[in-house]
């Protein structure tokens, strides 16, 4: 007998309860950020008068400068932890068997199990032992050191599925090591690295508690800024905003998928 | 004239695994040379020493006298067909073929007009601007012989190319492969355990086994003097006797089978009465017969028999300890009629009798 998941019972229920938790939320949000009205509870008709708030009402200035610090950030934090987790990558499946290899591995993967607060609170402890200024750069140098390990897991996935012999089919035709890398491994390897990069940049785009820690006074993201309107009561624009981070979100996630489905069509195939 | 390829005392070690022990042979210019043996054997490990894939462990290789270990294999002016084909999923036919050239900066009108003329070369016109993933295997694999020659390599390696493809693509190819190499003049090296392609294509034939070289030769000297029993069991089908020296002639020695018989073989190397060995005879070379034929012949009973289309194998009963596996082409309709549990006489073709000292 097959399992067949549409015929198991309470499968349909279960389903919904979970998918009710997860998206309802969501749903009032997008929702409410149409309302009319400056109550958050109460419909008093459509109106897109709160997304105009957010890019003109009295808090916009702040939200524009935390948008922009925040887009800032996760595009150099992903940038450089792609190509430190590619480096990475590259050493750890191609490098041969070394000893401490699994440990090194555990080493880079850690970030992803210890719980955020204590990296934050840790973070924060280093940077001011060491005196570095907290501000824009000590968030960056933060994101960096949190991304790689999420940038990681997708590119040596895919440099794992990539056969050996096409290194050493370009080394036999006379690449040397860079030109090697730089025409048909970073190539191959591009879908992989697209979404490690793209991973970084949400999870950097999307951190809050690290950030919370390291930034300083007078320097918001996008989370932070949020987090601090929302503690003088929630306003419809905080909705609006949301709603308008959520499309971002799922553009992004949009475009990995099909960038990792160009990647597929990419693979050889042996024929017949 | 120099060797294409020299190996000198060539060793490989793997952690406790010995790849190879010691192998030493030259290759000649121009020749079609092939590596044959079971998995395991060393053959691969030895193409990817020359490569530069590897490193040896001890040993020398040399190049058209030219010493190139240590040489990275982009340094070094061979070119790999892979097993795999490996050909770059993300490029064209085209760009496949022009990647070593590119890679060698030639000059961009003679890279157009090299890549035009191995295009030409494999029959692969109309196929330039797609990239692999949309080629059949046979067509994969012409890119991968038009893109590891483009370079002009002074020596070919080729790692079992044909494994991948079927049946009759794989005879088309051996031709191909064949004519390419009588085509350009490279030195082809040639990996496979597929002794009827190496039968087929090479000029010489290195037999490997265990890390080591058990025979090197012409095919023809391959299959009709085999150096040992695992040559003479490797390479076609045999049937393989035990026998002991019964009296020495030059080369001719006669020997004693299980059952008392005598039989007049070729001896390998020089043998001495009373030695012990392994007689090799190869089942074409039997005849079968109902009644007994002028000379030398065993008298048997005959077993089960297998039809083959072409010719059909019998399987003659000589005694308690010993049959025979015969082949007889069906050349005529009527060809024997020969049944089951029938009294045969099975003679050996004049001078087909191998005898291998162990």
């Amino acid at each position: 007998m097959t399992f067949d998941v549409r015929r198991y019972r309470g499968f349909f229920g279960l389903t919904m309860l979970c998918l009710f938790i997860l998206y309802v939320p969501l749903l009032v949000v997008m929702v409410y950020s149409f309302n009319d009205s400056r109550s958050i509870t109460n419909w008093e008709g459509v109106s897109l008068r709160w997304y105009v708030d957010v890019f003109t009402g009295p808090e916009s200035e702040k939200f524009k400068q935390a948008a922009w610090n925040s887009l800032t950030i996760a595009l150099s934090a992903a940038i450089v932890s792609t190509t430190i987790a590619t480096a990475a990558a590259i050493g750890m499946v191609r490098g041969g068997a070394f000893r401490g290899k699994s440990a090194t591995f555990a080493l880079i993967s850690l970030p992803i199990m210890v719980p955020e607060i204590v990296t934050a609170v840790a973070t924060l402890i280093f940077f001011s032992t060491i005196a570095f200024p907290l501000g824009t750069l000590s968030i960056l140098v933060a994101h960096i050191v949190f991304c790689i390990p999420f940038a990681y897991l997708p590119i040596s996935a895919r440099l794992q599925g990539i056969e050996a012999s096409y290194e050493e089919a370009a080394q036999d035709l006379y690449a040397g090591r860079w030109a090697t890398f730089r025409h048909v491994l970073f190539p191959i390897m591009g879908p992989g690295i697209m979404s490690g990069f793209l991973l970084a940049f949400i999870i950097s785009l999307d951190d809050f508690i690290i950030t919370n820690f390291v930034k300083g006074a007078g320097v918001e993201t996008l989370p932070t800024a949020i987090f601090g309107s929302v503690k003088q009561g929630i306003q419809p624009n905080i909705m609006a905003l949301s709603t308008l981070l959520l499309l971002f979100s799922i553009a992004l996630v949009t475009l990995s998928y099909f960038i990792g489905k160009r990647g597929e069509a990419l693979q050889p195939d042996r024929g017949d | 004239m120099t060797a294409a390829i020299s190996l000198r005392d060539v060793r490989k070690t793997f952690g406790d695994f010995t790849a190879l022990k010691a192998v030493s042979f030259d290759i000649a210019d121009n020749e079609f040379f092939t590596l044959l043996g079971p998995s395991g054997c060393g053959k691969t490990t030895l193409l990817r020493l020359i490569a530069g894939f590897e490193g040896t462990t001890g040993g020398t290789i040399h190049l058209y006298g030219q010493e190139i270990e240590g040489l990275p294999p982009d340094r070094r002016p061979v070119n790999t067909v892979f097993q795999n084909y490996a050909l770059f999923p993300h490029m064209t036919v085209q760009e496949n073929i022009a990647f070593g050239l590119q890679m060698l900066k030639w000059p961009r009108a003679d890279i157009a007009a090299r890549v035009a003329e191995m295009v030409a070369m494999v029959r692969l016109g109309d196929f330039v601007h797609r990239k692999p993933a949309q080629m059949s295997g046979g067509q994969q694999q012409r890119v991968a012989l038009a893109r590891a020659m483009a370079p002009r390599p002074k020596v070919l390696l080729l790692d079992e190319p044909l494994s991948a493809l079927d049946l009759k693509l794989r005879q088309e190819m051996r031709s191909e492969l064949k004519r390419l190499q009588r085509e350009t003049g490279i030195t082809f090296i040639f990996v496979t355990h597929d002794q009827e392609e190496a039968l087929s294509m090479s000029d010489r034939i290195a037999v490997m086994s265990a890390g080591e070289v058990q025979q090197i030769g012409r095919p023809s000297e391959i299959y009709e003097h085999p150096a040992n029993r695992f040559v003479a069991d490797f390479i076609g089908e045999t049937n393989l006797i035990d026998a002991t020296v019964e009296a020495v002639e030059g080369q001719i020695v006669t020997c004693r089978l299980p059952d008392g018989e005598t039989v007049h073989a070729l001896a390998n190397r020089a043998a001495s009465k009373g030695q012990s060995g392994t007689l090799s005879i190869r089942p074409e070379r039997l005849t079968i017969t109902r009644d007994p034929p002028p000379g030398e012949s065993l008298k048997g009973v005959l077993g089960a028999s297998t039809y083959l289309g072409t010719d059909t194998h019998y399987e003659v009963r000589l005694g308690p300890n010993l049959s025979l596996t015969a082949r007889m082409q069906n050349a005529e309709d009527a060809a024997l009629r020969l049944d089951e549990g029938d009294p045969v006489h099975v003679s050996i073709v004049a001078g087909a009798a191998r005898f291998l000292v162990t």
